[in-house]
């Protein structure tokens, strides 16, 4: 290997590890204020790359019936479970199902005036994101206060479900999106893409937006409340169905961002985000589900390690990625002090 | 101890059931059955391992994977007997089952599902890349088990083979979590500190579960590669880790027959759906996973605990008998009136540049009741917690019977004669009163697992089921023995505790602020209990603040502020004392 190698490896691992990163602290935000270890971050990210490169080929994107198909089941349990009090039961409505609704509109409008790049690019990040309340509204929301363990399986099940439609919505094909930009520089005799500046640029950003969401806005510090103590939020008027429902449409919208910047690099299918999120999630396991920069640090390390390994060994770069992982782990839970509950 | 009428019909026929479904279930659903009682092995490894001590597993298929391989290579390529196989492959399980427990275990809370998805893929490649493995396409013409020079080479046959198996294992798994060591695996769970405290080794035990799932599942893989004649990588992947998972999740992970109910109803659903979906909607897709996830979810939306828990509502529950209460465990000698017990010397404790205990002296004689007191912060919990060796003294000394307890674990001073109680009650929710209290004589026993699992503890477990009878009805609680210890009110529950410190039989029990959250009736029944307990030869060191309660009730009273001892001595002199005033009033 030479240098020329090891700076494009280098560069691929960073541009992986910065989506990766990305995921992870979507990951850690559920997990701090729901509890559950969101299995089904990775969909959410498929479904972005697969929306804009329907978008693309002029085609309606599948989300349209995704979204119709959320909107109308939570509609459906809200009018099932709360019928009884109409004020609430549409407020409900209007706070899950109505966006996803809206956003099935705003899809099937863009696609059918075959509007400019930019709109499909934002039309993708809200349609995506409007999955979340959905999501957590029907999901999470009846069993919020249920063990770690039930609502990982949940989690899994979620992810099923979703994996399916995908399946089923977007078909079997594999798409890539168009770059958002095709210049490259070149530092001594290196070259950089333009794609991976972007990358970087775009994590940057948003873990930056992340650390001003939460230390400056209410909503941010509602949730850092929702996570330190579920309890004490709760009595400070905190509704913990409000904080969760938000913690997984803020991680929604994450990943469409993250499978928008991970579309050109990569061919995704409708059951691609698994694996990525996967990585994400032992980024985040890295961290402890707790500490952010620690989380984001492991991520950037898993993207490395994967860059590396698929040059030296390329069919064993899963193992090696999920080996090297335990005495990271080992590590890690060394540490940290546990403390139990008094 | 009798089984319950209704539960022992319930079994009998599930019992019957799976004896005769061979002669009337179609031949597709005695494979289906054959497949649900391997899967029901792997399940039951996960409902001890995952929902009785909490260790969440993704691993349990590369077990099986172990169990199937071994078998597999040495049957076909170098002609051993399955039974041979067996025994090694047993053997090779339970020593990667003990490493990696004692490398996973380690780990606490996320780390370790995590490091289980990590092996379980590292352990499913290293199946698909070894050339006498046969790589991805696996190994094919693995001869069938033959018993005492009978075949079992059809179905049906390795049919009764597979449940014979599975149910024994029901059987021995039911024995141990209603055993000695099996509370102790039951109490994990509720953190280490409590378990410690009663002379359980938490490492040991949770290794243990491990290596007992893992010797599970690979008997389901040893039976899996008899059954199938055939072997590869893919049944042994992280997917079919995560099926183990629901399958225990689903069932129920607290009872053994959730194994057996969740393995059946994940199969019977996926069998279905492959089966009726594409007959309704007419396409085939990716419909089965979208209505499995959903059924999944709004399973466990219902029945968050899983089905067994669920069915078990509609089950009258039959009043066990109580067990008769007897003094059938050996005794310490307990030292004569007046002899020193414990002394503490100049002990010290910081946490960091926080003085929290500074250089304390005191002690306590046999049969003596003394108080510890002091304003809030004033280093009583600590002092305790350093006796109790749950903190560790920085330095000085603590002498117990003339031992030294500094650097001693908690497992080990309880083994002294040394018993307390917690300032937030740690008892096990999901056990009953009688099984809380006999965790306290958990070092007064000594079968183990194995002997726990094949019913070879009748007398110790009748003993230490006794004991716990006769420390309830020496605190009078005799009446809830069989209560969930969850059911009871703040109060009981301290009391319980104090049953349980019982049963270990100390010479010195300590209580940590016994009274904290009672009301006046319930403490006055407290002091009384105490005084008993001291006129039958039993020394106590209390934390308290409530005066109170400790002024009529004790000998001694230390007084600490600041971490500093203020005063000792009768507590009419220690009340009347200007600078203890001071301290807790202010003036």
């Amino acid at each position: 290997m030479d240098a020329t190698i090891a700076a494009l490896l280098t560069q691929d691992g960073l541009t992986n590890g910065s989506i990766y990163c990305l995921l992870a602290l979507a990951l850690v935000l559920v997990f701090a204020v729901t509890r559950v270890i969101f299995v089904p971050q990775g969909e959410f990210v498929a479904f972005s790359a697969l929306t804009l490169a329907a978008f693309e080929q002029n085609k309606l994107p599948g989300t349209v019936w995704l979204l119709l198909a959320l909107a109308a089941v939570a509609a459906f349990a809200d009018v099932l479970s709360r019928w009884r009090e109409p004020k609430r039961m549409l407020r409900s409505i209007a706070g899950t199902s109505l966006p996803s609704a809206l956003a099935a509109l705003l899809v099937w409008g863009v696609a059918s005036a075959q509007m400019a790049f930019s709109i499909q690019v934002l039309t993708t990040i809200a349609a995506v994101t409007a999955m979340g309340p959905a999501v957590y509204r029907l999901a999470f929301q009846p069993i919020a206060n249920a063990t770690v363990l039930t609502l990982l399986i949940v989690s899994v099940a979620v992810h099923f479900v979703l994996t399916g439609l995908g399946l089923l919505f977007f078909g079997a094909e594999g798409v890539r999106t168009t770059a958002f930009t095709s210049a490259s520089f070149t530092l001594g005799s290196v070259s950089i893409s333009g794609q991976s500046l972007l990358v970087y640029a775009f994590t940057i950003f948003l873990v930056i937006a992340m650390a001003v969401f939460f230390k400056f806005t209410l909503f941010g510090k509602a949730l850092r409340a929702t996570a330190a103590n579920r309890t004490g939020a709760r009595l400070v008027g905190i509704s913990p169905n409000f904080a969760g429902s938000l913690s997984i449409t803020l991680s929604a919208a994450i990943g469409a961002v993250s499978g928008l910047l991970i579309g050109p690099i990569a061919t995704i299918y409708y059951d691609s985000g698994f694996l990525i999120g996967l990585k994400g999630f032992v980024g985040a396991i890295v961290g402890g589900l707790a500490s952010y920069p620690i989380a984001a640090g492991g991520a950037i390390f898993v993207g490395l390690v994967e860059s590396f390994s698929s040059f030296w060994a390329s069919a064993y770069k899963e193992v090696i990625v999920f080996t090297l992982i335990i005495p990271v782990l080992l590590w890690r839970s060394l540490t940290t002090t546990h403390h139990e509950e008094e | 101890m009798k089984a319950l009428p209704v539960t022992k019909i319930l079994v009998l026929a599930v019992v019957a059931i799976i004896a005769l479904a061979p002669t009337i279930a179609p031949a597709f659903y005695v494979t289906l059955l054959n497949y649900i009682g391997l899967y029901s092995l792997v399940a039951l490894g996960l409902v001890l391992l995952t929902g009785v001590a909490g260790q969440t597993s993704f691993g349990q298929a590369a077990f099986v994977g172990l169990g199937a391989y071994t078998t597999a290579v040495h049957t076909t390529q170098y002609g051993w007997s399955p039974w041979l196989t067996l025994i090694v492959a047993l053997a090779i399980t339970l020593t990667v089952g003990y490493l990696l427990g004692l490398i996973t275990l380690s780990m606490g809370g996320h780390y370790l599902p995590l490091a289980t998805i990590a092996w379980g893929m590292s352990l499913y490649f290293l199946m698909g890349t070894i050339e006498q493995f046969g790589g991805f396409t696996g190994i094919t013409g693995i001869p069938p088990v033959s018993l005492f020079g009978f075949s079992l080479e059809k179905e049906d046959h390795f049919y009764y083979f597979i449940w014979i198996v599975v149910l024994a294992a029901l059987w021995a798994v039911a024995n141990l979590l209603d055993s000695r060591p099996g509370r102790a695996i039951r109490a994990l769970k509720q953190g280490t500190t409590m378990v410690e405290a009663f002379g359980v080794h938490p490492g040991r035990t949770k290794t243990a579960v491990f290596v007992i799932a893992a010797v599970l599942a690979c008997l389901s893989g040893w039976l899996y590669a008899h059954l199938q004649r055939f072997v590869n990588p893919t049944p042994f992947g992280i997917n079919q880790g995560i099926e183990y998972l629901f399958m225990a999740v689903i069932g129920g992970a607290v009872s053994v027959w959730g194994a057996v109910l969740g393995a059946t109803f994940v199969t019977l659903l996926k069998t279905w759906l492959q089966d009726l979906l594409p007959k309704i909607i007419g396409e085939a897709g990716q419909f089965e996973i979208i209505v499995f996830g959903i059924l999944l979810v709004l399973i466990l939306q219902y029945a968050r605990d899983g089905l067994m828990p669920f069915l078990q509502r509609f089950v009258p529950v039959a009043k066990r008998a109580l067990p008769d209460a007897g003094d059938r465990l050996q005794h310490r000698a307990m030292p004569p009136a007046d002899e020193p017990v414990l002394t503490v010397e100049e002990a010290r404790k910081t946490f960091g540049g926080l003085v929290a205990v500074s250089d304390v002296t005191f002690n306590v004689n046999a049969r003596e009741v003394v108080g510890l007191i002091g304003p809030n912060g004033a280093g009583k919990s600590t002092c305790f917690n350093l006796i109790s060796g749950a903190l560790e003294a920085t330095s000085g000394s603590i002498k117990f019977m003339g031992q030294e307890l500094i650097g001693q674990p908690a497992s080990a001073i309880s083994k002294l004669g040394l018993a307390r109680t917690f300032q937030h009650v740690k008892l096990v929710a999901t056990m009953t009163v009688v099984e809380n209290v006999a965790l306290g004589a958990y070092l007064r026993g000594s079968k183990g697992i194995i002997a726990s699992a094949l019913r070879l503890n009748k007398v110790d477990e009748a003993a230490a089921l006794a004991e716990a009878m006769r420390q309830l009805e020496r605190v009078g609680l005799a009446e809830h023995a069989h209560d969930a210890a969850s059911s009871l009110p703040l109060g009981k529950q301290r009391v319980v505790e104090i049953a349980r410190a019982l049963a270990s039989d100390p010479i010195l029990l300590l209580l940590d602020e016994p009274a904290a959250g009672l009301r006046f009736a319930e403490k006055q029944q407290l002091a009384a209990l105490i005084k008993t307990l001291k006129g039958e030869g039993v020394t106590v060191l209390l934390v308290e603040h409530d005066m109170d309660f400790v002024m009529g009730l004790v000998d001694r009273l230390v007084v600490l502020n600041f971490g500093q001892k203020l005063a000792q001595g009768l507590p009419e002199v220690v009340q009347a004392d200007p600078a203890v005033r001071e301290a807790y009033l202010g003036a």
